[in-house]
């Protein structure tokens, strides 16, 4: 433990920009996959709108050159490349002329802001409540009132979103309805921007945590169950260590790796996983923005937010993976794979 | 041979110890009352075959039976007080500074995620309090050369410790509060007779150290005799005997004990495996009498009537058995040769 291989650490990068590499690939790919090109269909699609266009075919062959759809696609694809390397996915079709870069630029620090601290929250509660269902140290009522918490754990995201924005929204006037911020607080670094951002941001987090700490204190609750009846923690009892040290340092210290190896993972479908919640909240982020590209039909925000969707995934397992040895000391990388 | 007479100071006595497992069936009764006394000094050995209740007698005095087990009666006296009657708290005070455990499965039973110095750290200054680093280390170190363990594996992890080492890690944590009373829970089962034969002799020599006194649990009539001062021997939850070693072979009492004896092989004779008759009781259901009647080939009626007490036969030799009968003369005589 300790130390990462130079050499692993290579082979692990490589892995990393191989993964980036075929996604991209994939993206691309697919929508060429479809019949006809989109500046035809736009264009087809003005002229419809509009009964007719002059010089139509002169605009589809400017656009084209403009697009670089009339050079080979092998040179396309090599642009496309490039692109995503600076990550300059071009122009959004729904709100031309603003770059897809730009629109992902407005939306990503929202979601990250929101769901990682959501997520995070959400993992640390429900561990912690996982944990607590175990111990036998936990006072009876605590133990007894858990299971009704769980509740929330079999309803859809979307119903649990509504019930929110009902109960303390609509019923209490408690929290606003949508939105990240208040429309008069100019954003910046100001305890009124930040306050309104906690203020709008509390419903739809409360939606997330609600709905899946009870996945993480299940998980974490069969793995406290089958790390209670090993030999260590007879022995620890054995040798009159404290409860608290018992709980966690020789029980949630090794109950909780697999948890660190799924939070990763979930770390990974987080940008793209609340679509619904950011919907339902108004809330400008990555979620309310793939939604939007897909009802607009605007497939350069959606190659654009997929793209920046698979890297941030990939990442996160690169950065649970390099991390494991420091987590699990029996997890050696040398010359493993 | 180690004389037996009241002068000797007992470091822990059980008394009508009774552990019962709840079952949807009914209660099986692994340890039922069972008695007996711990000398200051000496190491008693515990052997009986798989299931007899053995192990749970030691997690009994530990106070470390969790459910579906539970004690039903008792009394497990450690320095005058009675363990079953403190507090929680109390008891975790008293725990390894008094009575410390050298474990059945040494293989798991040290945290994967600690090293090794962590886990000695952690048990001597929860009871004795913060420590100066160097002072501690030291002390740990010290600890490691009594087992003959390297002073590398200090800052080692236990998946990087062979099978035997990790024993004596356990033997060295065992030792490292200066303890009343080690209980030592098949701590050489699981390894291997080479591994086995070094781990046993360093227990001893550690016992023979520090005096500390010794139960250690174990099936194999053969190497307990190598060890331990005095042999219990248990059945189904009861102790049939219990005896000097000198005594136990030279003329065992119980007819169980018989078997036990009968079962180590001899490196002189090739002699087929003996096989106990008969298969033992339903546990949740005793039968009345003597518990072993049902494997005894010398069962009389009087054994499926009433359940032998226990007798001393000769001074340090006490027997549950009603093959023995007290005499005209006060002595206790095997009626099979009277007969």
């Amino acid at each position: 433990m300790g130390r990462i291989p130079a050499g692993y650490l290579f082979r692990r990068l490589g892995i990393f920009v191989l993964t980036i590499w075929l996604a991209a690939t994939v993206i691309w790919i697919i929508p060429r996959l479809a019949p006809g090109d989109p500046i035809s269909a736009m264009v087809g699609r003005m002229a419809a709108s509009a009964g007719f266009i002059e010089n139509a075919d002169a605009i589809i062959e400017g656009w084209q050159e403009r697009f670089g759809l009339n050079e080979p696609l092998f040179n396309q694809y090599l642009r496309y490349l490039w692109g995503c390397l600076r990550f300059d996915f071009g122009y959004s079709l729904a709100s031309f002329p603003t770059q897809v870069s730009t629109l992902i630029g407005f939306a990503l620090p929202w979601t990250i802001g929101l769901l990682l601290l959501a997520v995070t929250i959400t993992f640390i509660f429900g561990n912690f409540v996982g944990a607590i269902m175990v111990w036998s140290h936990t006072p009876r009522i605590i133990k007894a009132l858990i299971p009704f918490g769980l509740v929330f754990t079999s309803i859809p995201t979307i119903l649990a979103a509504l019930l929110l924005l009902y109960v303390f929204a609509f019923l209490l006037n408690a929290f606003p309805m949508r939105g990240a911020y208040a429309l008069g607080v100019e954003p910046g670094l100001s305890w009124d921007f930040i306050w309104t951002v906690i203020y709008h941001g509390t419903l739809p987090a409360l939606a997330i945590i609600l709905v899946s700490f009870g996945y993480w204190a299940l998980g974490m609750r069969g793995m406290m169950i089958t790390v209670e009846g090993e030999d260590y923690i007879q022995l620890a009892k054995a040798k009159g260590l404290k409860p608290f040290h018992i709980l966690y340092r020789y029980m949630v210290r090794n109950a909780i790796l697999p948890q660190i190896t799924a939070f990763a993972l979930a770390l990974g479908t987080l940008v793209s996983g609340q679509i619904l919640v950011e919907y339902i909240f108004g809330y400008p982020g990555m979620g309310k923005l793939i939604y939007d590209a897909i009802i607009t039909q605007d497939f350069a925000v959606i190659q654009g937010t997929s793209y920046i969707v698979i890297l941030l995934t990939a990442i996160a397992v690169l950065i649970v993976d390099l991390a494991y040895p420091f987590i699990d000391p029996r997890i050696s990388l040398k010359g493993g794979r | 041979m180690l004389d037996n007479s009241p002068q000797r100071t007992a470091a822990l006595e059980v008394k009508g110890l009774k552990i019962y497992y709840e079952t949807p069936a009914g209660d099986v009764r692994a340890v039922d009352d069972v008695s007996f006394t711990l000398y200051e000094g000496e190491t008693l050995g515990f052997v009986g075959e798989s299931g007899c209740g053995k192990s749970t007698a030691s997690m009994g005095i530990l106070q470390l039976i969790t459910p579906p087990g539970r004690i039903v009666a008792g009394e497990v006296r450690l320095d005058g007080q009675n363990l079953l009657e403190l507090s929680e708290e109390e008891l975790r005070r008293q725990r390894w500074e008094k009575l410390s455990l050298i474990p059945q499965g040494a293989m798991n039973s040290l945290n994967p995620t600690m090293r090794i110095s962590a886990q000695f750290r952690d048990v001597i200054q929860t009871h004795e309090g913060k420590q100066p680093k160097a002072k501690l280390k030291q002390r740990i170190l010290d600890l490691f050369q009594t087992v003959g363990l390297p002073a590398r594996i200090y800052s080692m992890y236990p998946h990087e410790l062979s099978g035997g080492m990790k024993q004596r890690v356990c033997i060295a944590m065992g030792i490292a509060l200066n303890p009343k009373v080690i209980i030592a829970d098949e701590a050489t089962s699981a390894l291997d007779v080479v591994v086995q034969r070094v781990v046993a002799q360093t227990m001893l020599k550690v016992k023979k150290a520090l005096g500390v006194s010794m139960i250690m649990i174990g099936h194999d009539m053969g190497l307990m005799a190598q060890m331990v001062d005095r042999i219990a021997v248990m059945y189904a939850g009861h102790i049939a005997e219990i005896a000097t070693v000198e005594q136990m072979f030279r003329r065992p009492g119980h007819p169980y004990s018989q078997v036990l004896i009968d079962s180590v092989p001899s490196l002189t004779e090739r002699q087929a495996l003996r096989v106990v008759e008969g298969i033992t009781h339903d546990p949740r259901n005793p039968p009345k009498g003597c518990i072993f009647q049902l494997r005894c080939p010398h069962a009389m009626d009087v054994c499926r009537r009433e359940p032998p007490e226990r007798r001393e036969i000769e001074p340090g030799q006490e027997v549950a058995c009603h093959l023995w009968q007290r005499q005209p003369d006060g002595r206790y005589a095997d009626v099979r040769q009277s007969a």
